[in-house]
């Protein structure tokens, strides 16, 4: 592997870990508050792809400008995690909070079977290729070498923006103040009068958001076909639980090692492409079972 | 009437019906030991929910077994059908070791997530490692002979379908006395109390893992039974969706309950041969759809809606 291969890896492995973090740091902050793991998230990935490209090819037909698909990205984004979030939450896992942990699993599970289907339904089975962003932006040359600035810029900063933000909000406002402290010890919160419920509904919907914003930004430089949810669903997860399930900050990192581990195997041996990420997952697991920033739980007799 | 006797009398009567079934209609000999094959499998992922644990991967120990089978069939050109089920009891009883080892210092989500991805990663394998494997098409397994016995296509289907029964009631009884036996109770107390449990000096780890192994050569078997009966093994049989029908048909069946497995996965079956027809593009979604309506308004499954009635009737 020459200089210029090594760099191409890194490139690419950059903006992967950029898409896998957006969804993963939903995850982790969903899991955080709610203490649910949202198996159904890698279907709100997938399904703001597909509304991108929806967005996106409707902006095409109606003969507005091009660059109105970035927008389109965004708005896709805010619309699946506000509706299908709101939906699901309300109607769903509000219901099983008290439940079982291995309830809730099977609960979201269900919800992730359905979605898978009813994106089927509605985009069909053929893959969707809309790269009209990345043309748009064009390329860049670094080293040598021609990058489309799309997937160099755009995406790292993005998930910049996300990372700095959320650590912002959490920290700084009040509404992140409060999702913080019921994150922190929810009997307490409630006890001097946060109204937990609608931090739930803000910590899912936003969550849910972050992962259809993932997908949206995948949708130009992936093609899309059926099984991408699961895909990515179990490789969020391999970031969260590296990372330590609901570390904000460290799911970033997490998600660099990961992306990174996985575009190099492309490079080097791609038939183990896919099982880096989980080899990446297991030896750190190995080493420290709560992931790398996690805090060990402390055990209730 | 006892209550055991009563249930004796449902499990007779239920292995009365797959034989006139069988016996009436040939063609359905397939059917039956396909769904009692994945009744196997379900029994694994049972035994693993009395420790309040779900796997999303069971999937893998179902191809581990067939592609056992199917390896061992090729390398013997054929082989026999006693070889091809050790072939398969083995394979996936390390297999399972070996992930059990692992994934038995986690609960819950991590349990649940970790199965997932260790059959995410077989499933890739199999596939990708198209010259060992033969890719997503698969491989075929040749007729085995049986006992050193050539056999007809039909006569080979009745006596693995009459095989699988058989082991079906036989894994079915140990499984039974497994989970009354104090290993087996303890199983359950990983579910309720786990501290309390490593306070009376028992090793929580150990007991998960000998369920966790067992669950694996069960779904295993399974899956050398199914290998055998298609004579084709694919790298499908490893992928998320077998192993989410899996947990579904072990919910539907009732999760607390031996019988469930075997129930649910006969319903499952049958439904799915019919109704599959005519919604086979949503099949996943009415999946989930039963599978809420089952959690959050008839937790018990089958085997619960079954006792709810009988209770009813004699106060």
């Amino acid at each position: 592997m020459n200089a210029q291969l090594a760099l191409l890896a890194a490139l690419d492995g950059i903006a992967y870990a950029a898409l896998v973090f957006m969804v993963a740091v939903g995850l982790t902050l969903i899991f955080g508050v709610l203490r649910i793991l949202n198996v159904a998230h890698g279907s709100f990935y997938a399904i703001g792809a597909y509304t991108a490209v929806s967005v996106g090819l409707a902006i095409t037909a109606a003969g507005l400008s091009p660059w109105l698909a970035f927008p389109g990205l965004v708005l896709a984004a805010v619309l699946v995690g506000g509706i299908l979030g709101t939906v699901i939450e309300r109607g769903l896992l509000k219901r099983i909070y008290t439940k079982e942990p291995v309830l809730q699993l099977l609960i979201t599970f269900a919800v992730f079977m359905i979605l898978e289907d009813v994106q089927r339904l509605v985009w069909g089975v053929q893959p969707y290729f809309a790269s009209e962003p990345v043309n748009l932006l064009g390329t860049v040359q670094v080293f040598g070498i021609y990058y489309t600035s799309y997937q160099l810029l755009l995406l790292p900063a993005v998930a910049l923006a996300v990372l700095i933000g959320l650590r912002l909000f959490l920290r700084r406002t009040l509404t992140g103040r409060l999702v913080t402290a019921v994150t922190e010890d929810r009997e307490m919160a409630t006890a001097i009068g946060i109204d937990a419920e609608r931090v739930y509904l803000l910590a899912f919907v936003l969550g849910a958001t972050f992962a259809a914003l993932g997908g949206a930004l995948a949708s130009p430089t992936t093609s899309l076909v059926p099984g991408i949810g699961a895909e990515m669903i179990v490789l969020s997860f391999a970031v969260v639980a590296t990372a330590g399930l609901g570390q904000v900050e460290g799911a970033a990192i997490a998600a660099l090692l990961i992306g990174l581990g996985r575009s190099f195997a492309v490079y080097l041996a791609p038939e183990f492409e896919v099982v880096v990420p989980y080899l990446v997952m297991v030896t750190v697991l190995l080493i420290r079972p709560q992931g790398l920033f996690g805090v060990a739980e402390r055990r209730r007799i | 009437m006892p209550k055991a006797l009563v249930h004796r009398g449902v499990i007779a009567a239920l292995v009365v019906l797959a034989l006139t079934m069988a016996w009436a209609a040939p063609w359905s000999q397939v059917m039956l030991t396909l769904a009692l094959a994945k009744g196997l499998a379900v029994l694994g992922v049972v035994v693993l929910l009395q420790a309040g644990q779900v796997s999303f991967g069971h999937a893998m120990f179902f191809a581990a077994g067939a592609y056992a089978a199917a390896f061992l069939g090729k390398a013997m050109g054929g082989g026999d059908l006693v070889l091809l089920l050790l072939a398969g009891v083995l394979c996936s009883a390390l297999f399972g070791v070996v992930v059990g080892v692992f994934v038995v210092g986690y609960r819950y989500i991590f349990f649940g997530m970790l199965n997932l991805a260790f059959s995410m990663v077989l499933f890739s394998l199999l596939e990708k490692l198209y010259h060992f494997t033969g890719g997503s098409d698969g491989m075929r397994v040749a007729r085995p002979t049986v006992l050193g016995m050539e056999m007809e296509r039909a006569s080979f289907e009745t006596l693995l379908f009459l095989l699988t029964l058989t082991l079906a009631l036989v894994c079915g009884w140990l499984v039974h006395r497994y989970l009354r036996s104090p290993l087996g109770q303890a199983l359950g107390a990983i579910k309720s109390n786990e501290t309390r449990l490593e306070y009376l000096g028992v090793s929580a780890r150990q007991v998960l893992l000998v369920g966790y192994v067992l669950s694996a050569v069960l779904a295993g078997l399974g899956g050398v039974l199914v290998a055998a009966m298609q004579g084709l093994v694919t790298p499908a049989l490893a992928f998320w969706v077998r192993s989410g029908e899996f947990v579904f048909i072990a919910i539907l069946g009732g999760a607390s309950n031996v019988v469930g497995a075997f129930a649910g996965a006969f319903v499952y079956e049958f439904v799915r041969s019919y109704a599959a027809a005519f919604a086979a593009d949503i099949w996943q979604l009415v999946l989930g759809v039963v599978l809420l309506v089952v959690i959050l308004f008839a937790p018990g499954g089958l085997v619960g809606m079954y006792r709810g009635i009988v209770e009813r009737r004699r106060p």
